[in-house]
């Protein structure tokens, strides 16, 4: 824009003060979006995850059911019937992929939107409000990142799968829902419940940070000045401010949440076969290493590219949102 | 009457194991309607602190605050809120005091409709616009975000969001010592028209006795927390009878005449 403005005087006489006769401005996110345009890897990425997501959640549907067992036609190579062959039960490899990858991108998608919704209000409200609520509230998120979060799965997972199982079959009797569909989704909440618990005390923290250097700010006093509420204050011109590092940080925990879904599916602590999520593909992968590594491969191929794109992207607005003062 | 009073203010931060920082250590003034009282002093001799006290950003240790007959340190926090509209603060750094997140616009809106909530639309437009136009900015660039504009033009931002909630007093914080010496000019020209435009009383801070000499009818001379001299500017500047008011005119830089 023109940088010596101070003199220029709207057009003369004419007072027609429609926005859409003003310059349109460029807001943070968009200029972070524009410098993430031009990071190649990033954009890749981003089209990967993209491409893994419709395949998952929207091809999917077309494919074969992905528990439907035919023990005749067992360890079946690549043919028009079975793109990627079938596995030791006979099952369709394909379908197995995409379904899992439902499950495991929702796992992740959904941790992480539980994560940041508590963790941001959370760690807001602590370090807004000071004193005897931040260290009562800190000293909680202190104790709970003390746990071992692999032992609480555990415990919760033996407790709720009497329930999920309770649940299941009382949504089917009374809601009337696809009963394979119920299982499919109540097997995962146990999972869901562990990995929500835990996965916000991290960004409790961070946005706690964020508030207490923004709270101090001067933009931040001269709202308070104008009279503002104090949950104005906190909600127009805090929690804004704090959600570049929530969103990078946001970004890197989806991975991390997929990779938890395997490692405790593959520890028999997650998702339980016949449903299928990349953990459990993996698991049953490895059991036939030997004889037909593709049944480990293939699935393998697609969680790792969606991890590396996930972590890529991470990285990559974490470049575009990071160059404080750029501009200044 | 005057306008404003502070009696025998005192602003003292705890320290852990130590005495108590006095930044605010009992400081009485009184000014009048219409008035611009210079404040300076030499970095942290508590001017700053001075400003939140009056602005109730900080509570006071002790003394009061009168504005137009009311005692701002009686009141509870939401009666305070209420009577925020009528004292407003210009702060140092153009660059903190706007939200980055927010447009002019928005930054506008939300400060006029604190006085006329039921602004919209077309109105709002209009009464934005013409507050640009009042400080200097052409409005075609409501829809810009600070990181947009200079220093010089974000400061007529924050003077403009100052002005917003048609306040009588306003405290600037040292609007110009962020800025080039060449804005710095023009926005002082710009705050003492608005004051007789506006018909506002304020309180100017400055660390430059020079900015404060050209702007203000009265200065005060502030030191480790203490207003130490109080005159008419020319007054003050010409003939100081305080030591430290001393030292602070010697500091002035001067080209010396080479005979």
């Amino acid at each position: 824009m023109n940088s010596s403005t101070q003199d220029t005087k709207s057009a003369e006489g004419q007072h027609d003060y429609s926005l859409l006769q003003a310059e349109r401005g460029s807001s943070l996110w968009r200029d972070a979006w524009l410098r993430m345009g031009k990071n190649k890897v990033a954009i890749v990425s981003l089209i990967v995850f993209i491409i893994t997501c419709l395949l998952c959640f929207g091809f999917a549907w077309f494919c074969k059911d992905p528990i439907q067992q035919n023990l005749a036609n067992k360890f079946a190579a690549p043919s028009g019937e079975h793109w990627l062959g079938t596995d030791a039960m006979g099952r369709d490899l394909f379908s197995r992929i995409l379904y899992g990858g439902q499950v495991s991108i929702l796992v992740g998608l959904v941790a992480t939107f539980v994560a940041v919704t508590i963790g941001v209000t959370y760690g807001a409200i602590s370090g807004f409000y000071g004193g005897r609520i931040d260290a009562i509230m800190m000293r909680t998120v202190d104790t709970l990142l003390s746990i071992p979060f692999l032992m609480v799965v555990i415990v919760l997972q033996a407790v709720l799968s009497e329930w999920s199982t309770t649940t299941s079959k009382w949504i089917v009797e009374n809601w009337g829902w696809n009963k394979e569909f119920t299982n499919r989704a109540t097997n995962v909440l146990p999972l869901f419940f562990a990995l929500g618990l835990f996965g916000w005390l991290t960004l409790a923290r961070i946005v706690r940070a964020q508030v207490l250097s923004l709270k101090e700010r001067e933009f931040v006093e001269a709202a308070t000045s104008l009279g503002l509420s104090r949950l104005r204050v906190l909600f127009r011109h805090i929690i804004p401010n704090t959600l570049g590092p929530t969103v990078v940080y946001a970004t890197l925990t989806v991975p991390g949440f997929i990779m938890y879904e395997a490692t405790l599916s593959y520890l028999g602590l997650g998702v339980e076969s016949p449903n299928s999520s990349w953990g459990i593909l993996i698991k049953e992968g490895a059991n036939y290493l030997e004889t037909n590594p593709q049944l480990l491969i293939l699935p393998g191929i697609l969680f790792s590219l969606t991890l590396f794109a996930l972590n890529f992207l991470g990285d990559g607005l974490r470049d575009a949102l990071d160059v404080r003062a750029s501009k200044d | 009457m005057s306008y404003l009073q502070l009696i025998d203010l005192k602003t003292h931060f705890p320290v852990k194991n130590s005495e108590p920082i006095r930044a605010v250590d009992g400081v009485s003034l009184e000014i009048q309607k219409g008035e611009i009282l210079g404040l300076v002093g030499e970095s942290g001799c508590g001017k700053s602190t001075l400003s939140r006290t009056v602005m109730q950003l900080i509570a006071p240790t002790g003394g009061r605050v009168i504005l137009n007959g009311e005692e701002l340190t009686s009141f509870n926090p939401s009666e305070v809120r209420r009577r925020r509209l009528d004292f407003q603060m210009i702060f140092q750094d153009p660059y903190a005091s706007l939200n980055p997140r927010m447009t002019v616009f928005s930054t506008l809106a939300e400060a006029l409709r604190t006085r006329q909530p039921e602004l919209k639309g077309t109105e709002l437009n209009q009464a934005i616009a013409e507050l640009m136009e009042r400080v200097g900015l052409d409005w075609r660039y409501i829809r810009n975000y600070p990181h947009e504009f200079s220093g010089g033009q974000r400061q007529r931002i924050a003077i403009a969001r100052a002005l917003a909630p048609q306040p009588k007093l306003v405290i600037a914080d040292e609007p110009v010592s962020a800025l080039d010496v060449s804005i710095q000019s023009q926005i002082l020209n710009l705050l003492k028209g608005l004051v007789a435009d506006l018909n506002l009383t304020m309180i100017f801070i400055s660390h430059d006795l020079s900015v404060v000499r050209y702007i203000a009818d009265r200065i005060a001379v502030m030191h480790f927390g203490k207003i130490v001299e109080l005159g008419e500017s020319e007054q003050l500047m010409e003939n100081p009878s305080h030591d430290y008011t001393k030292e602070l005119l010697a500091a002035i830089p001067r080209i010396r005449d080479r005979a």
